[in-house]
């Protein structure tokens, strides 16, 4: 097997793969907790947020990152130690995983999976285990009632990704997401592919769910009910310090990026421009040029700026729902849409 | 004048706040004959339970009672009466305090000071005084009632059964003075830790920071600037 | 609003007869949760014991003190002018309204009135602290709900009043500028026209918060139907400022008492709200901050000349006396009963505090809502700890 026609041994490559993995999880997470966590929430609240470390501020992500190294691992004494340790990591853990399954270019991926959305959809409930990890083991009320809250939200906003997804599913007809891509950015649009046919523009009912979903995946506000800043002070991760807040803090900005990567590639087209522009053939993978395995991630990585862009700035703008208004939400209005999104695919699907 | 905000909330029932008489008609200031109204309901209803009474004309009226028609009083203001707002109860102690303005100097022997106890408006015969106010919104007046209590076991009964919010009231004056309320549910402390010792808004019981450091005007006492004529404070 | 009632009255039966079910059932306590003293919600250290039925209060108590400076004790030992000094500290946010009252009534027991100018100058600084502490209220509330960017505005448009109040009294937070008899000083250059542009400013802010936040739907679903106070518990429990007006009881006590203050001068609105929820508390004083400035463009159009200070001795012997004066403060009544022998200082100030009663109701208004809930009905009754302790 090649890598851009280089011939490389098995463990070369998945050295490869492993760097890949862990720059594709952690460059998004320092972008995006620069760009929007530092400056653009800081220009809304007008001030200008972090400027003294580096120019404008670019090196306070490392700042931060040496300060909470450097800190002392501080435990409650009454923790269950084994699970209080190995929470932050099953959360950082889904994080990476979840990301193995994403295209990044017509030869850029780290495994090209039949059932990637399957997968995909399946792995991203990990991160629950390891919240509710850390709740019950923090010996800490308020930890506990963030955990408990987490499990309801989780659990609840789960069911509406899912179907979501599903209508991109029943478009494209595949669940891998290599295949979904491509498709996009092949297909026509009544007999005009100029464009090729970004699923967000049929299905953007089940986009808005999805973003939706996430936002409630991700614990930000409007649907930040397990953290509460100002009720439960951390929620769940208020007994975590130093290099374990660390890892809760990447996991919660790298689970955002990767989850805008996977949005854009089930609804925006991915990596990929219109083929029709490159003259590429959709059954002949080879025929794409090789330089786009460099400008599919660039495309990815811009594509998940504007949608994390989206999901920070709800973040900074709304207040929280309450715990039983948050469900009756996912319960009561995005499940039901989602059906019916479902539902109106399925006849198209089968009409056109 | 700036047009005022519109903006009524969704599905709301607010009312336009056109109830409100605008301010040219002459602010419908209760007399004193309402203040004399007072104290005969008062008196009517108590009898020898009021004591004395004071109309300060054109300003407020204190009435006192005796401390076993306290409650029966209360009871009076709210229904007969119509003060149905409840604004504060609390306790005045009319000893002086026998550390002056806590300005001695330790290494002095204590100066002779006054020790009779001096009642205020209404009068009265005991060393601590019990008093609340209360306010009738419909016409813009209110009442002040006090009462004394005995010197050793202070007690008076509880104002809750007539406005539910001297619970909180009659904690800190139990905690500050040491008065007891008779049927208080849960007559614990308000600010102070639940072992505290001693009363401290009693004249008696000294200012601990001024024991702990004597008053550091002693040592460059200068004379206060003099004359009674000029403008200015002192 | 007998339907809000009856039905926070269901769901507390309800959530006690669960409760007492379960316990025979699963034989299980309530979880006992702390909230504060040291939390990002209360205002200062106020330590409330709520008793969990999962997220379900079952009962609440306030547990105040932490702040308790002694203020009653301290003013024995002070002289009349001093106690200004003292007692700016009550209320921290709006200080130069915690002065007012206890002037008044040494004036009135002095006998003394303040030149006009004085008044209306008073006055005047009375609703900018009035507006100084309620624009934090307004960007404060949005921080309790999860809102993180209004409070930056608040803080933001606050400062121009600070600046303000700093110009003319020479402190920020603790002006100290109030005297028996009239004011310190009188106003600086141009600082009128400097009010009226930061009133315009103030109007702006007002419009952003109602926009922002009174609008979103989120918000009015965390707050309506929660918390609700009947009139008649209200009054006789003491709730005082828009706690009261937010029940429907129409009592303001700067146009419904004659006081030597320029209220009876101009026209404002009072605003009240018949439903007493948590959401009528916070919309009345959005409105009030708005009509606050427009109180002081209307004060600031017409301030008499002439001098801030009235002939008082120099040293200040206030006749033997007792007098009550209370103000409608930021927070809601605020008052002092001054009993006076004669002396340099007071012999005893009662000093009734307004959130001190408005607090005494948590035990009463917490029963049966949810944790959430707790938190947002605290921030709509609004509370300083130093106004609770003293």
């Amino acid at each position: 097997m090649s890598l851009l026609a280089v011939d490389l041994p098995y463990w070369a490559q998945s050295l490869l793969r492993v760097l890949g993995g862990t720059v594709a999880v952690l460059l998004p997470a320092g972008t995006i907790v620069y760009l929007f966590l530092f400056k653009m929430m800081s220009f809304m609240q007008s001030r200008l947020g972090p400027m003294e470390a580096g120019p404008y501020g670019s090196m306070q992500l490392f700042a931060e990152v040496g300060k909470w190294l450097q800190k002392e691992d501080i435990a409650p004494a009454r923790a269950d130690l084994k699970v209080f340790r190995a929470a932050p990591l099953v959360v950082l853990m889904s994080t990476f995983l979840l990301v193995a399954v994403v295209p990044f270019g017509p030869d850029a991926y780290f495994t090209n999976f039949d059932a990637g959305v399957f997968y995909m959809l399946a792995v991203s409930s990990i991160s629950t285990l390891g919240i509710l990890m850390a709740g019950w083991s923090s010996a800490n009320k308020y930890s506990l009632l963030g955990g408990l809250r987490a499990a309801g939200q989780l659990i609840a906003y789960e069911l509406p990704m899912v179907l979501s997804v599903l209508g991109v599913v029943i478009q494209a007809g595949t669940m891998n997401l290599q295949v979904i891509v491509i498709k996009q950015n092949s297909d026509s649009i009544f007999g005009w592919n100029g464009l090729g046919y970004p699923y967000i523009l049929t299905q953007f009912v089940a986009f808005l769910v999805f973003m939706i979903s996430v936002q409630a995946e991700l614990t930000q506000t409007p649907f930040d009910m397990p953290i509460a800043e100002s009720e439960l002070v951390s929620g769940y991760m208020t007994e975590y310090s130093g290099f374990r807040f660390l890892i809760f803090f990447i996991a919660e900005f790298a689970t955002a990026g990767v989850f805008a990567l996977i949005a854009s590639v089930l609804f925006l087209g991915g990596w990929g421009i219109p083929f029709s522009w490159a003259g590429w053939d959709p059954t002949d993978l080879g025929s794409i040029d090789n330089w786009m395995n460099f400008g599919g991630p660039l495309i990815m990585f811009t594509k998940m700026m504007v949608l994390t862009a989206l999901i920070m700035w709800v973040r900074f703008s709304y207040p929280r729902f309450r715990e039983d208004q948050l469900q009756r939400f996912a319960w009561k209005v995005l499940i039901p849409v989602s059906l019916v999104n479902i539902m109106i695919t399925a006849i198209f699907k089968v009409a056109f | 004048m700036a047009p005022l905000s519109d903006t009524v909330p969704p599905n709301d029932t607010v009312p336009p706040n056109d109830t409100v008489p605008p301010n040219d008609t002459p602010l419908a200031l209760p007399g004193d004959a309402l203040r004399e109204g007072v104290v005969t309901a008062l008196r009517a209803a108590l009898g020898e339970g009021l004591i004395d009474s004071l109309i300060k004309p054109n300003d407020d009226v204190w009435v006192r009672v005796s401390a076993e028609s306290w409650q029966q009083a209360g009871r009076v203001l709210r229904d007969v009466v119509g003060c149905d707002y409840f604004c504060f109860l609390s306790a005045i102690d009319w000893m002086p305090s026998p550390f002056g303005r806590s300005e001695d100097d330790p290494s002095q022997p204590a100066p002779e000071r006054d020790t009779a106890i001096k009642q205020g408006y209404t009068g009265g015969e005991t060393r601590m005084q019990v008093f609340a106010r209360v306010t009738n919104i419909s016409k813009h007046f209110g009442v002040t009632i006090k009462a004394d209590v005995a010197d050793v076991e202070p007690m008076v009964a509880t104002w809750i059964p007539v406005y539910a919010g001297a619970n909180w009231h009659e904690r800190e004056c139990h905690e500050m003075f040491g008065i007891g309320f008779h049927g208080h549910p849960d007559l614990r402390n308000m600010y102070l830790p639940t072992d505290f010792e001693g009363h401290p808004l009693r004249k008696d019981f000294p200012l601990l920071a001024r024991l702990v450091k004597p008053w550091p005007g002693i040592v460059d006492v200068e004379p206060l600037p003099g004359g009674d004529d000029d403008e200015g404070e002192a | 609003m007998p339907d809000i009632a009856d039905r926070q009255k269901l769901s507390y039966i309800a959530a006690q007869a669960a409760d007492a079910r379960l316990n025979v059932e699963l034989e299980t306590e309530g979880m006992t949760l702390n909230i504060g003293p040291q939390h990002p919600a209360t205002h200062g250290t106020l330590r409330i014991i709520v008793r969990l039925d999962g997220e379900q209060v079952i009962w609440a108590e306030p547990s105040a003190g932490y702040m308790h400076r002694g203020y009653e004790k301290l003013t024995e030992v002070r002289t009349f002018p001093q106690v200004t000094a003292l007692v700016n500290r009550i209320d921290w946010l709006g200080s130069f309204a915690n002065e007012v009252p206890f002037i008044l009534a040494a004036e009135k027991l002095m006998q003394v009135e303040a030149p006009p100018r004085a008044q209306w100058i008073r006055t005047i600084l009375f609703e900018l602290s009035r507006i100084a502490n309620v624009s934090l209220f307004l960007g404060d509330l949005g921080v309790q709900l999860g809102a993180i960017t209004p409070v930056f505005m608040a803080f933001r448009d606050r400062e121009y009043v600070l600046n303000l109040i700093e110009s003319a009294t020479g402190g920020r937070f603790h002006p100290n500028f109030d005297r028996i008899g009239g004011l310190k000083d009188d106003l600086p250059a141009g600082w009128i026209t400097e009010t009226k542009q930061v009133m315009k400013k103030l109007r702006n802010f007002c419009d952003e918060i109602e926009a922002l936040l009174f609008g979103n739907e989120i918000f009015q679903s965390r707050l309506r139907g929660i918390g609700v106070i009947p009139a008649e518990v209200a009054k006789q429990y003491g709730l005082s400022g828009a706690n009261l007006r937010a029940s429907g009881v129409d009592w303001d006590l700067r146009r419904d008492q004659q006081l030597p203050l320029a209220y009876d001068k101009v026209e404002f609105k009072v605003w009240t709200h018949p439903d007493g929820d948590s959401f009528a508390r916070c919309w009345i004083r959005l409105q009030e901050t708005r009509e606050a400035t427009l109180i002081v463009d209307q004060l600031l159009d017409g301030i008499p000349s002439g001098p801030v200070m009235a002939k008082v001795p120099r040293i200040i012997k206030v006749p033997a006396g007792e007098a009550w004066v209370s103000t409608e403060n930021p927070l809601g009544e605020m008052g002092y009963y001054v009993v006076s022998k004669g002396d340099l200082g007071p012999f005893r100030v009662k000093i009734r505090s307004a959130s001190f009663n408005n607090i005494s109701i948590v035990p009463w208004v917490l029963r049966g809502v949810y944790v959430p809930d707790v938190i947002s009905i605290l921030a709509s009754l609004y509370f300083i700890l130093g106004d609770i302790d003293r």
